[in-house]
């Protein structure tokens, strides 16, 4: 994807107060003691107005931990612990975890909404568009009459820049792109506060992806929403996040600014991470991937799940998980105080001016 | 509209193929009539006799097949189906008559009953999987399992013979006058109640899995889950979403099934001595009663014909990817 045009307003982290808390949380696929522990104890924030992004290689999490913070986890997923909390525009804080059905049906959509990853297949294919875009402003606003909701369809579509008369077009009849825009639409119908993509772009060509990325920029900046953008395209991330956490076999590993993360990755992960793929803009470098494949969920190392194929790995690392912490560089100044990252090299060199890091991790 | 008139006249050319194919097939059959019924009789009746016969059935005139096959249409637009051999000289067509009500009535009372009643069953049981209602499966699939016959004589057995609460054949008290008075009707629902629970018990477990299959299919998809998201009543996304998208495949095997009630319930109304259509398929192939038997097969082919046009509009109305536009 060249970006270079792609304009992103940038609410830098604490601009914001919080919106959505996830605190502790973990995730466990099955309900016998041998379940799959598939988010151990994750903390994450978003801001209000802030963009988010969620990077990471294929099921380390990403999309549980955002599909466990509306609750809407296939079976046999169970959230085990944490606590996840919703900061309304008026200040009152509720814990999404501890409401109760009736609560949530209320609530969802209006505080959170969410689009899925396959646009394909997340439209009903036998109820018009329009229908589906205004059953969900009727469930939430009774006194809406359907005429009014179908135009307020209408007016959503237009918005996304799908033709108004599209409306009373099935699914089938529009193309992948334009059934992404829909879920956009879709998704923007209550106004909410939080919108979480779970790939949004994932099935589309890369024009397609530039545009739908652009619109959501675009809305963003107009109706002031926060995104939680999940995607394993970090270079996309990099353009249109304006925080990236960097999660690793069920982990956060790093938590920082886009650029930060980009310029001057802490966690080896990260820096591996971005030393896969080409850079779009900048000097050129040489590419490494990763050795090794992502561990087993279902049969994890004591220490720091990245710790075989770590280029650093110490004792300690095969023997202790490492916490979410401030970087050994947190002296630097303000912005690298606000910097996270889990890692134990991190730990060490704490108070040594980060003086035992690797050269890559200490830029 | 476009849409409409390509499946009429597909259905036309259908129709014409089955009713062509019913004048070939009899006339394809080795033997004849006469002597098939001169063998029966075993010399009962004068080998004289049989040039009368083949007069009396109109055999005598040497008319080519394309001659008899415009005769046979002009008569089968009149709605003469020629006259049965068995109960011979009434028409066939009156027989068809008056056999058809019963069997459609019977049978496709307790089709609809089955199908209705295994797709809500099967939605329950298929929205809220793993609970104790799933033990209904096995349950019903061993009413399926069991063979016709022997599930209908067990029911004849408990509940005419030992319990004496309803009659174990027939379809209505032979002492009233078939009329459309209560006592009348009371009467045929009275009768028509142990053939048609042996029915419904015996097809319901396929319209219960086969409901329950599709909901759980449907209920992982992603829309389901975006309905949830949404926030959206669980009825509206059960019903709405869920069900409405699970009931499709059920609708064609409804509308086969509609079809398969004129010819397929030849055992039950053995079983039960009912005087329908399939009841008397089996005389007619029994005494080799070709104009019958012809008249059966055609009846047959309509229904499923009919049957399938009226799945064709349904499944176009429910589902609007199938429906050809433009």
């Amino acid at each position: 994807m060249t970006a270079s045009t792609l304009h992103v307003p940038t609410a830098g982290p604490g601009a914001g107060d919080p919106v959505l808390e996830i605190e502790n949380l973990s995730v466990d696929y099955g309900y016998t003691d041998d379940a799959t522990h598939v988010l151990r104890d994750v903390s994450l924030t978003l801001h209000r107005g802030e963009v988010l992004g969620l990077a990471g290689e294929s099921g380390c999490g990403k999309s549980t931990l955002a599909y466990a913070a509306m609750r809407l986890l296939p079976p046999p997923g169970l959230i085990t612990s944490g606590s996840v909390h919703f900061t309304d525009r008026d200040g009152t804080r509720t814990d999404v975890l501890r409401q109760s059905d009736a609560e949530l049906r209320a609530s969802r959509w209006q505080d959170m909404s969410v689009v899925f990853q396959g646009a394909m297949n997340s439209l009903n294919p036998v109820f018009r568009i329009g229908r589906q875009i205004a059953d969900g402003i009727l469930a939430h606003r009774p006194r809406t009459t359907r005429k009014e909701a179908l135009e307020q369809a209408a007016g959503l579509l237009e918005m996304v820049g799908i033709n108004a008369d599209r409306a009373r077009d099935y699914p089938h009849q529009l193309s992948g792109g334009m059934r992404q825009r829909v879920m956009i639409a879709m998704a923007l119908a209550l106004d909410p506060q939080v919108l979480i993509m779970d790939e949004p772009t994932t099935a589309l060509d890369v024009v397609m992806q530039r545009q739908i990325v652009e619109e959501i920029a675009d809305l963003r900046e107009r109706l002031g929403f926060s995104v939680v953008f999940i995607t394993h395209d970090v270079s996309l991330l990099i353009e249109i996040a304006d925080r990236i956490a960097i999660m690793y076999a069920g982990d956060v590993v790093e938590d920082a600014r886009a650029q930060d993360v980009y310029r001057r990755p802490r966690h080896p992960y990260s820096s591996a991470l971005l030393h896969s793929f080409p850079p779009l803009r900048g000097e050129r470098r040489e590419l490494t991937g990763i050795p090794g494949a992502p561990p087993d969920m279902q049969r994890m190392p004591p220490g720091c799940p990245f710790a075989p194929r770590c280029a650093h790995t110490t004792d300690v690392c095969r023997e202790v998980r490492p916490a979410l912490g401030p970087t050994a560089l947190a002296d630097r100044g303000e912005q690298e105080a606000a910097r996270r990252v889990a890692c134990h090299l991190h730990d060490a060199a704490a108070g040594r001016g980060g003086g035992s890091l690797p050269a890559g991790l200490a830029r | 509209m476009r849409f409409a008139v390509r499946r009429t006249i597909f259905y036309l050319i259908t129709a014409w193929a089955a009713v062509t194919i019913n004048f070939l097939i009899p006339r394809l059959m080795p033997g004849d009539p006469v002597t098939a019924l001169m063998g029966r009789m075993q010399g009962r009746i004068d080998s004289n006799a049989e040039q009368s016969i083949r007069v009396l059935f109109g055999l005598d005139t040497e008319s080519s097949v394309w001659q008899q096959y415009v005769d046979y249409w002009g008569l089968l637009l009149r709605g003469d189906l020629g006259l049965s051999f068995t109960f011979f000289p009434t028409p066939v067509a009156d027989i068809v008559q008056q056999a058809l009500p019963w069997t459609v009535g019977l049978v496709g009372i307790a089709t609809i009953i089955a199908f209705t009643l295994g797709t809500l069953v099967g939605t329950a049981i298929g929205w809220r999987r793993g609970t104790w209602a799933d033990s209904l499966l096995p349950i019903t699939t061993f009413f399926s399992a069991v063979p016709y016959f022997w599930l209908g004589l067990i029911a004849i057995t408990v509940f005419s013979v030992t319990l004496g609460w309803f009659p174990s054949s027939g379809s209505y008290d032979r002492g009233l006058v078939p009329t459309w008075s209560w006592e009348f009707v009371g009467s045929v629902i009275y009768y028509g109640f142990l053939p048609a629970l042996t029915v419904v018990l015996s097809s319901v477990a396929g319209w219960i899995l086969g409901m329950r299959n599709m909901m759980v299919t449907v209920s992982s998809e992603d829309y389901v889950t975006v309905a949830h998201a949404k926030g959206l009543p669980e009825r509206a996304v059960t019903v709405g979403y869920a069900a409405r998208n699970a009931i499709l495949p059920q609708v064609s095997s409804f509308a086969l099934s509609l079809g398969f009630v004129v010819g397929g319930t030849l055992i039950m109304e053995m079983v039960f001595s009912y005087q329908g259509i399939g009841y008397t398929l089996f005389q007619a192939v029994n005494t080799q009663d070709y104009p019958l038997m012809q008249g059966c097969f055609l009846v047959i082919t309509l229904a499923v014909l009919g049957a399938n046009i009226i799945a064709d509009f349904v499944y176009a109305a429910l589902d609007p990817r199938t429906r050809q536009e433009g």
